[in-house]
């Protein structure tokens, strides 16, 4: 079926633009359960949300016409995202490096030491990676 | 220009035409949809954080979710998706009964997803795979099992609840097409349900692979 | 002489159901002001009731516990029911369709669930200080929130459903923004006051969804111990700061970025002079809300966070400060040559023009993480946010009161009364929270019912400020409301000879805003093409 317009010039999307996304978010959900079958290790995060990002794009672009539509709501929900971003990634800054003057202060000090020699007395509170 | 009935002019009063008003409409969906992405976004953070703290709970412990249950529920939401835009594409066109078939549709997914997500919260339940200090389940190795559980359990049920209320704004809709309240000319409340609809499907897209898959 | 016109918003229809189902944008900020008027009375008597504690040394009358409770609702309660909402909600949605030559917000009947919101977010609050109260302070800080028996969890929840109201009125007013200007009206030339509730809704709509799932998370770990913010079940009660502070931090420039607004447009008018700086100003307000989620982490920097994160967000927090400093230096430049007259709105656009500049430059001093680990949680805090919150947002709220007032209400009040006010409300804040520097400076920690006996002269001074402070705003409450009984002496439509669009209808104005919706031709402060004629003449 060709693309149509309503009487009110509004932009109707063809059918198979519709299939055509909905096979393919399937089809993207049958590989990234398959894909968490192998072991990439820390691969295997990266390449599940890139799927998954992949599906957002397709249900965003076509689905929600963000592609078709005013491309003002587009850059709204962009920034959105943006600002969740910033949030998640400044507090990861806070709790992925808590300790770090530890390392750098304490440590050496509490290695010469003959009273505290249970080291993780003192050390930081995460597990060293 | 006007050939619209009195019962088909929904213009009010303060717009100038029914395009600013369904504009403006659709703007304002967008950004209640913003809000949402925020309100998720602070669940997701606490996965974030809790997950990079403790990576060998997590990847133990998401090994307690059926991933054929959440693949089940991920095309099972998929496809409401799907039913949920030909809904609308239906009633732009003006075919309001296959509109309305395919909300029912719609609607019968979501109701699907729920019962699948009660089985599986149900058999967590049995389990005692819960969050905090109800969680007695023994089989997970690793300190605090439980935080995984609580990650699930609050992201999942925010989620469900939107669920939930999504299926019964919809029900609504399939009230009012059934009066034939929509036609080609209105049918702002679909359109905008749909765009409520394809973002609950969008948290899940995240949701199934961060939680079921990744370890 | 000049008369109210015959019907007017207030008129049109009368009785309560017309009110309290009203779609109209101008009685819904009537409700409003109602409904905050109450709230900042509420708060107002804590206030008083700390000033009172604090006259002396050791417990006066109550025991540490009550002043626990005592500072924590007149926090929460100040906060969440007055100064986010009072500027958007009463003067935002009075004037926003005014100003861009609009009918209505975009959405009617949202604005007015808004207001049962607000209504049903306040008679939570108001039952938790029945059913025992809170005494976390109302920043709600882990690990004590989970764990306190007083009322955390409705207190909570009425700052939740609070959280709605806000959100949804700043969804409304973005969507009123960029879709019902009036034919002609490019962004260019819109007034700064909608520039300012602009930004200020963009901050409601992305910052109070992360306060409302951090309550959420609250509740659930007090009812349910889901554990994420217990060190004993691996949590982390500094992710609760996090979360808060998130939406806290912005949350004050919500507080002030309508106020910066209202100065916008009090200062051109009785400086008659246009503003200086008309494009820097509005971008500075959207700076300001970008900029401010960036710096959530400086209320963070003796909670245990990481080096790194503390001193990331200190250099970030240096920049927030740039956009507010160039507003300042505009405000300044319009003054600067102008004809200046002295009616109460110019005397508090001043009053803020001191006092803001003050307290946020004292805000850079607590933003110098070396220097906030020896101020953080002293009264040097309680000074800086007071004169910030009350020194700027209030002053510019009552500015902007005193401004709108005759647009509102077709009536004038009392000049004497008003000036006489004005100087006591700022004698009196000063002497209430300057001596609160000097004393935060000395190390007299925030938050305790008594203190060392070395500082009691200045709280002294500070609690005799209140009072004062006290007797000013009961000033400005008798009058305005006398105002609403004059019977004669009508100011009519314009008597400021300002030259925004808002005053070229009538003053209170029709349901309907305009005769004929308008088409815009020229700027936002052009209007004195249509040369208006300032309509009273003060004589008391």
């Amino acid at each position: 079926m060709s693309e149509e317009k309503s009487h009110r010039g509004v932009h109707i999307l063809p059918l198979r633009i519709y299939l055509g996304v909905g096979a393919a978010l399937l089809v993207l959900t049958a590989i990234t359960v398959t894909i968490s079958f192998i072991h990439l290790g820390p691969f295997n995060l990266v390449v599940a949300l890139s799927i998954a990002t992949v599906k957002a794009i397709l249900v965003a672009l076509f689905f929600m016409h963000l592609l078709y539509d005013n491309k003002f709501y587009l850059l709204i929900f962009t920034f959105a995202l943006l600002i969740l971003g910033i949030f998640i990634i400044l507090t990861l800054f806070d709790t992925m490096r808590r300790g770090d003057i530890y390392l750098e202060v304490a440590k050496p000090i509490q290695e010469q030491s003959e009273i505290y020699s249970d080291s993780t007395r003192f050390s930081s509170p995460e597990p060293e990676h | 220009m006007s050939q619209l009935s009195v019962t088909e002019n929904h213009l009010q009063h303060h717009f100038a035409d029914l395009e600013q008003q369904r504009e403006s409409a659709k703007l304002g969906m967008w950004i209640f949809l913003i809000t949402e992405v925020l309100l998720f976004g602070g669940l997701f953070c606490f996965y974030a954080i809790y997950r990079a703290w403790n990576p060998d709970i997590f990847h133990n412990a998401h090994k307690a979710l059926d991933v054929r249950l959440g693949t089940l529920n991920t095309i099972v939401l998929i496809s409401s998706s799907v039913t949920m835009a030909l809904a609308i594409r239906w009633i732009q066109m003006g075919n309001k009964k296959r509109s309305r078939l395919y909300l029912i549709f719609t609607f019968l997914l979501a109701l699907t997803f729920l019962v699948v997500k009660y089985f599986e919260y149900s058999h967590k339940f049995h389990l005692g795979q819960l969050p905090g200090k109800f969680y007695t389940y023994s089989g997970i190795p690793g300190t605090n099992p439980h935080l995984f559980f609580s990650v699930y359990f609050t992201l999942t049920g925010l989620h469900g609840i939107h669920v939930t209320a999504g299926m019964l704004v919809i029900g609504w809709l399939i009230l009012r097409t059934s009066k034939g309240d929509f036609s080609e000319n209105y049918y702002t409340p679909v359109e905008m349900t749909g765009l409520y609809w394809h973002l609950v499907d969008l948290i899940w897209i995240y949701l199934f692979p961060l939680l079921y898959l990744v370890g | 002489m000049n008369a109210i016109p015959q019907t007017n918003y207030l008129t049109e229809t009368r009785g309560l159901k017309s009110w309290l189902l009203t779609r109209d944008h101008k009685r819904i900020a009537i409700l409003y002001l109602i409904g905050i008027a109450a709230a900042f009375l509420i708060g107002g008597i804590f206030a008083l009731l700390i000033r009172l504690e604090l006259f002396k040394p050791g417990g006066q009358f109550m025991s540490s516990d009550t002043y626990n409770q005592v500072f924590t609702l007149h926090g929460a309660v100040m906060i969440f029911l007055f100064i986010i909402p009072a500027a958007p909600a009463i003067l935002g949605n009075f004037l926003l369709p005014l100003m861009i030559g609009a009918r209505d917000v975009a959405f009617p009947r949202l604005n007015l669930a808004s207001w049962y919101i607000y209504v049903t977010g306040a008679l939570f609050a108001i039952y938790s200080m029945h059913s025992g109260g809170a005494d976390t302070g109302w920043t709600f800080y882990t690990p004590y929130s989970t764990q306190t028996q007083t009322s955390v969890i409705s207190l909570t929840l009425g700052a939740f459903i609070l959280g709605f109201s806000s959100i949804f009125t700043g969804l409304n007013f973005i969507v009123t923004v960029h879709k019902l200007r009036a034919p002609g009206m490019t962004w260019f030339q819109m007034p700064l006051f909608v520039w300012a509730i602009y930004a200020t809704a963009v901050i409601q709509v992305l910052a109070t969804p992360v306060l409302g799932i951090t309550l959420l998370l609250l509740i659930l770990e007090r009812v349910f111990a889901i554990g994420i913010f217990d060190p004993k079940m691996g949590g982390d009660p500094v992710l609760f700061q996090h979360f808060f502070w998130f939406y806290s931090h912005p949350a004050v420039y919500i507080m002030i970025l309508p106020g910066m607004g209202i100065i916008s447009e009090l200062i051109p008018v009785f400086a008659h002079r246009k503003i200086f700086g008309y494009r820097f100003i509005a971008f500075s307000s959207l700076a300001i809300a970008f900029i401010s989620f960036l710096v959530w982490g400086h209320h963070m920097f003796v909670s245990g966070t990481s080096e790194l994160a503390a001193a990331i967000f200190s250099v970030l927090t240096f920049l927030v400060a740039i956009p507010s400093g160039i507003k300042i230096f505009n405000w300044l430049a319009t003054l600067y040559k102008g004809s200046l007259t002295f009616e109460p709105p110019m005397l508090y656009a001043l009053s803020f023009l001191l006092l803001f500049a003050i307290g946020g430059l004292t805000g850079l001093f607590l933003g110098t993480l070396a220097v906030d680990v020896h101020l953080h949680d002293t009264y040097f805090v309680v000074a800086h946010f007071h004169y910030v919150m009350v020194g700027g947002a209030v002053m510019a709220f009552l500015g902007g009161l005193h401004f709108w007032w005759p647009k509102m209400f077709g009536r004038m009040y009392n000049m004497f009364w008003a000036t006489l006010a004005a100087i006591i409300v700022f004698i009196g804040f000063n002497l209430t929270f300057f001596p609160q520097f000097i004393l935060g400076s000395k190390g007299m920690p925030r938050r305790y019912f008594t203190y060392p006996p070395q500082f009691t002269f200045l709280n002294e001074l500070s609690s005799y400020g209140g009072f004062l402070l006290l007797t000013g705003f009961g000033i400005i409450f008798t009058y305005l409301i006398a105002s609403l009984f004059h019977k004669k002496d009508r100011p009519g439509d314009n008597p400021w000879g300002a030259l925004g669009l808002e005053w070229f209808t009538s003053s209170p104005p029709p349901t309907q805003n305009f005769a004929e919706i308008p088409k815009i031709t020229h700027g936002p402060y052009d209007f004195d093409i249509m040369k208006p004629e300032r309509t009273y003449t003060f004589t008391r």
